[in-house]
This record gives C-alpha cells, sequence and structure tokens, in this order.
C-alpha cells in the first residue's frame, strides 16, 4: 500500500500531464478518426474505414471554395495586420508622440470588445457607407482585429530589444536606413514573424464577425457551420486535420531550426 | 587607412562642452585636449558626467554647448556613423543574429569594402580568438565577448577609439589581465584610446593620462603618479586611494618649504604642492607614506607625536594601523611587513613621521570628505 501511494506521489505530475493532453486532444483526435469515415450523408455515426475523404478532400459542394475564400482573405488580412501593426508598434514602442499612451489603448478595444458587437457594428458601418458585404468588407474587418494582437506581438519583441545594439550598427558606420534593415529588422523579425502566423490562425478561423460580414460569400467556418445543421460531411474532418498537422509541422520545424541555430 | 569614412586624424579637442537636460547640467563647461596617439582615461563616480561625456565624443548625444574636433575638422553635429570613432559599449553590444566573423565585418562592409577576409582575420588574431569566427555571440564567454567587441572597433583603422566600461563585467582576474591586453594593443595599433571607468586602480594601470571628472567638469588631469603623489583637491585626493588630510595653518616659510602648524606640531611642506590659496590649509599624506614607531626611536623628516594605536589589521603584505592623534583625528598607516619589526599593538602610544617630500597641501575650505565612498559597504569592496 505504501508503496503505491509512493508511486502516486513520485509521478503525481506525469499523471497531471497524461490527463491534461488527454482532456486537450481528445477532440482532435476525434476529428481525425472521422475524416476516414466512410459516411454517405451525415458523419455522427462510424461506418467503416476508407480513404476517399482524403483522396478526394474537395468532393464535398463548396468545401474548398469556402476554404479557398478562407485562405485569400487569411492571407491578405494577415499581410495588411501586419505591414501596419508592425509600423504602428514601432511608433508605439520607440517614440514619445502626443497622444501616445491614448493610442497605446485605442489599439487594445478590439481585443476587449466583444466579436458580435464589433461585427455588427462594422455591418451597419458598411451599409451607412453603402458597401455590400463580402469579399473587401470581410478583409477589411479582419485587418480590423488583427492589427491588435499584431502590435501587441511585436511591439514586445521590441521593448526586448537592446538599444545599444542600434547605436552600436550607427558607430560602425551605419546610417538609419542600414541600422534598421541590417539589426532592427532582423532582430525584430521573429515577433513579426510570430504576429503573421497569429493574425492568419485569427482570420482563419473567424465565424461570428465574418457572418456578419461577408454577405453570400462563404468561408470554411461559416461552410461548417451551415453545413452543422444537415450534417458535416467527412472532408470538413480532413481539412480541419490537414490544418492541425500543418501547424504542428510548422512549430516542429521552427524548433528544429531554433535548437540546430544553438548549437552548431 | 585613406579607407575612412572621414579622414579626419588628429589631437580631439573638446571646447566648452556643456549637456543639459532640463535644468541638470551632465557635462558643464568641460574643455579637454586628448592627445593623438595617447591612452587617456575619463575617472570618476556614477553620475559624474563621463559617460555622457564619451556618447558626445561617439555622436550619440549632442552637446547643448560647445563643439568638438578632431584635428581640424569640427565634428559636433555630424552623425555617429559620419565619424572615423569607434566605441566598445558597456556590455559589449555585440549583434546576436551575425556570427563573430559577420560583427567584426560590418563596420568595413558598411563603408563599401568588398573583401574583408584578411582585415578580419588579422583583427581575430590581435585579440587571440581565430578559431571563433563561425561563432554566434551568445556562443561566447564574457571575456571572449569583450575581446570580440574590441576587435569590431579596431579593425576599422579609427583615429579614436571609445571605451566605455569595458571591463566592468568581467572578474577580478580576468580583469587584470585584460588591463595589460588593451594597453598592450593600444601600443601595438597606436590608436587614440579614450577610456570611461569609476575604477581607479584600472584608469591608473593602464592610462597615460587621467582626467578626474566630478559632476559634470574636470576635477584634474594629469599622469597617474602626478595626480597620486600631488592631488589638487580633496575629492582627487580621496578618490584615488586614499589620503589622510589634517587641518592646519600656514605659519611660515623656510626656503622653497611653507611651515604648517597642525595642532601645535610642526611640519613642512614644498611650496609648489601646495595648492591653498591662503593660510587655512589642509596638509594630505597617502597612509603608505607614513612610518609609524615606538616613543623611543629617533625620528626624522615631519614627525608628528602623541598617537595612540587604536586598530591594527594585518593583510600579509602589509599592516594598517588606525592611529588616534591628541586632536582627536584617527590617521590611517600602512606599515609594509619588511622591517622585522613585530606589530605594534592596541593601546601602545607611537610616533608617526614621513619625509616632508611627500606631503601636499590642500585648500583649507574643502570638504574633507569629497570622493570618499558614501556607504562602508562600498569601502570594503574598494579594497
Amino acid at each position: 500500500m505504501r508503496t503505491v501511494s509512493r508511486w502516486f506521489q513520485r509521478n503525481l505530475i506525469r499523471i497531471y500531464a497524461v490527463v491534461a493532453f488527454t482532456y486537450l486532444f481528445i477532440p482532435v483526435a476525434y476529428t481525425f478518426a472521422f475524416s476516414f469515415n466512410d459516411s454517405r450523408k451525415s458523419n455522427l455515426v462510424w461506418q467503416g474505414f476508407t480513404f476517399a475523404n482524403w483522396q478526394n478532400p474537395c468532393g464535398a459542394p463548396e468545401v474548398c471554395s469556402a476554404l479557398g475564400n478562407s485562405i485569400k482573405i487569411g492571407f491578405l488580412a494577415t499581410l495588411f495586420s501586419t505591414i501596419l501593426g508592425t509600423m504602428i508598434a514601432f511608433a508605439l514602442g520607440r517614440y514619445n508622440f502626443k497622444g501616445r499612451s491614448t493610442t497605446n489603448l485605442l489599439i487594445f478595444l478590439p481585443m476587449a470588445t466583444p466579436e458580435i458587437v464589433l461585427g455588427a457594428s462594422l455591418l451597419s458601418l458598411f451599409l451607412v457607407f453603402k458597401i455590400n458585404p463580402g469579399f473587401w468588407p470581410t478583409v477589411i474587418a479582419h485587418v480590423l482585429f488583427c492589427i491588435s494582437f499584431v502590435v501587441v506581438t511585436v511591439k514586445a519583441r521590441i521593448a526586448s530589444l537592446d538599444p545599444r545594439l542600434e547605436q552600436a550598427a550607427m558607430d560602425l558606420y551605419a546610417n538609419e536606413r542600414e541600422t534598421f534593415r541590417r539589426v532592427t529588422l532582423p532582430l525584430v523579425a521573429p515577433g513579426i514573424a510570430a504576429a503573421a502566423l497569429l493574425a492568419f490562425s485569427l482570420s482563419f478561423d473567424d465565424f461570428i464577425i465574418t457572418n456578419f460580414n461577408s454577405g453570400t460569400m462563404t468561408t470554411f467556418p461559416k461552410f461548417v457551420y451551415t453545413s452543422a445543421a444537415r450534417g458535416i460531411p467527412a472532408q470538413a474532418n480532413v481539412i480541419g486535420s490537414s490544418m492541425f498537422f500543418l501547424a504542428l509541422a510548422i512549430v516542429i520545424i521552427g524548433q528544429f531550426v531554433g535548437r540546430k541555430r544553438k548549437v552548431s | 587607412m585613406s579607407d575612412l569614412a572621414n579622414g579626419a586624424r588628429g589631437d580631439l579637442k573638446l571646447s566648452h562642452i556643456t549637456k543639459s537636460y532640463g535644468d541638470f547640467n551632465a557635462v558643464n563647461d568641460l574643455s579637454l585636449t586628448i592627445p593623438e596617439g595617447s591612452f587617456f582615461a575619463l575617472l570618476g563616480p556614477s553620475g559624474c558626467g563621463k559617460t555622457t561625456t564619451l556618447r558626445m565624443i561617439a555622436g550619440l548625444e549632442e552637446p547643448t554647448q560647445g563643439s568638438i574636433s578632431l584635428g581640424s575638422t569640427d565634428i559636433t553635429h555630424t552623425k555617429p556613423y559620419q565619424r572615423p570613432i569607434n566605441t566598445v559599449f558597456q556590455n559589449y553590444a555585440l549583434f546576436p543574429h551575425l556570427t563573430i566573423f559577420e560583427n567584426i565585418a560590418f563596420g568595413l562592409r558598411r563603408r563599401g569594402i568588398k573583401d574583408v577576409d584578411d582585415a578580419v582575420n588579422k583583427a581575430l588574431n590581435l585579440v587571440e580568438l581565430p578559431h571563433l569566427a563561425q561563432r554566434k555571440p551568445t556562443q561566447l564567454s564574457g571575456g571572449q565577448q569583450q575581446r570580440i567587441a574590441l576587435a569590431r572597433a579596431i579593425v576599422n583603422r579609427p583615429a579614436l577609439l571609445l571605451l566605455d566600461e569595458p571591463l566592468g563585467a568581467l572578474d577580478l582576474k580576468l580583469r587584470r589581465q585584460m588591463q595589460i591586453e588593451l594597453k598592450w594593443i593600444q601600443k601595438e595599433v597606436g590608436i587614440t584610446f579614450v577610456h570611461v571607468t569609476h575604477d581607479q586602480e584600472e584608469a591608473m594601470t593602464m592610462a597615460d593620462t587621467i582626467a578626474v571628472m566630478n559632476e559634470g567638469e574636470i576635477e584634474q588631469m594629469g599622469s597617474p603618479a602626478d595626480l597620486y603623489d600631488n592631488p589638487g583637491t580633496a575629492f582627487v585626493a580621496n578618490f584615488l586611494g586614499q589620503s589622510n588630510l589634517i587641518k592646519g595653518t600656514v605659519s611660515g616659510n623656510d626656503g622653497a618649504n611653507q611651515i604648517i602648524d597642525l595642532f601645535g606640531q610642526k611640519i613642512s611642506l614644498q611650496k609648489n604642492r601646495s595648492h591653498a590659496v591662503d593660510n587655512s590649509i589642509y596638509a594630505g599624506i597617502r597612509p603608505e607614506k607614513f612610518r609609524i614607531s615606538r616613543l623611543e626611536t629617533a625620528t626624522s623628516g615631519n614627525v608628528l607625536t602623541g598617537g595612540k594605536v587604536e586598530d591594527v589589521s594585518y593583510i600579509g603584505v602589509s599592516t594598517q594601523y588606525q592611529v588616534l592623534m591628541p586632536w582627536g583625528q584617527e590617521l590611517m598607516v600602512f606599515e609594509q611587513n619588511d622591517d622585522g619589526v613585530a606589530p605594534f599593538s592596541v593601546g601602545e602610544p607611537v610616533n608617526i613621521s614621513w619625509e616632508p617630500i611627500f606631503t601636499f597641501g590642500l585648500r583649507g575650505d574643502e570638504d574633507v570628505e569629497a570622493g570618499t565612498e558614501v556607504s562602508p559597504d562600498e569601502d570594503l569592496d574598494e579594497e
């Protein structure tokens, strides 16, 4: 009895880790498993194993056009929000100007505002300006809420940058532009990359704001939502699983490159 | 050497430089000439304006007033990258994303030099770390980073090399070694070095000339020996080593000497070593210049009688005494343990004597505490 309780004490942290990870990954595993389901109408009951869904991910109507829209919107929103957000982050992190603290506060607002409010008020704003919901209004909405996250991420990186490195570059005959290109930008780049990945994933799985502002255009989250009523096709599981493994691969490669850089 | 960003060479001249932050003058009407090829140290406690002065020379700060020139070129308002001046930063500021090789090549490449291999390898050899060329800065020890920072600056053959507390982050043993090495490298490359430090030992070991700074102004300037043997102010007397300062009055003349009355006892002081402006004076004597003796022992030179040993600290190479004088002041006496005489014990009555040429005179209105460490803890660290 005592040995059992001692074993338990010694391994408590491992047991906790296993339980926590199980909890986190059961839904992912479920999604992945049911991407192999030989389903006809509904993908709720296990019907048998098949590779058909993976061989033909666009098999279900509209699934790939919805995915295409999501990727396009995500790409554009990431591009614009990363550029704008990085510039704002530099302004806030490096310069003292009138209204700096106000800007800091305003940048936080879109993060704190409930999406449902943001989405609804954006729609009414677009309608006031006689802009019909659709692709571009959705991109604009996504840029709006992604910027906040980009600013926060990049600003943290800039704050951790030793100003003496830039002074050293200037001291070593690099003018302002070269200093930015050779020293500042490469050192802030990991922060910008992290911000871009964050922006893409936020844009890609946004549903509420998109639903208000996209009109008849379907994105991947919208597609999943609307098809939930009549049964989500297994192709959605294929795409969801693919996104998961893609993200996992990016993280693993990132870790690997980072470690290799440290060792060599 | 003709490939400099700016061909200016020669003495560095600061004329009436003032740097103000609001009402506060970090540097106050400072004028200074640093001769080409010298090893110059700006020495002072933190907040004395030495780093601000260095940053103005580098171009990282602009003086509020005054001008800086190198040879015959005015560089007061030029950008850092337009000056033939390089800096070894405190904590080195090596670029973490570049290899050691690229760190050293950085300045050469920015000046448009294509073939950098030779110069970089020479610089790496000079600091004896050629095998680290392909490493990243984070893989180096503090001492190695320090050398690379030096190589990165020297490779550009600047007219002037600035060193901002370059050895502050190193441990004592490594610091001693680097002091000797820096001095050697300066001789080897012949570049003017301007070194900023709060460590008087570091300044004295390396520099040809030291400017002691206090509250934004230069207190005194000279060779290490000049400053130590004949300090002009109480601040210098206390900041460079330790001093006994005894209040007195000038009571007469004897040829090249002044006769000083110290609480009724007469001593002599060379007139050219007195900085007093009237009869009120502080007589200064370094603790190691004193000789301590028993009452029956014959003494010569300047003598102060009536002392009593208050405290004895045996520290191997020497013994340090605190001797209480009849007027209530405790004097420090450092005695070399080289004469076979048994150490004096606490309570023993003693006389103190010294060669008159070691006496220096300070103005009688000086603050005798100026330049001494504020807290007793720091005092212990210094020794």
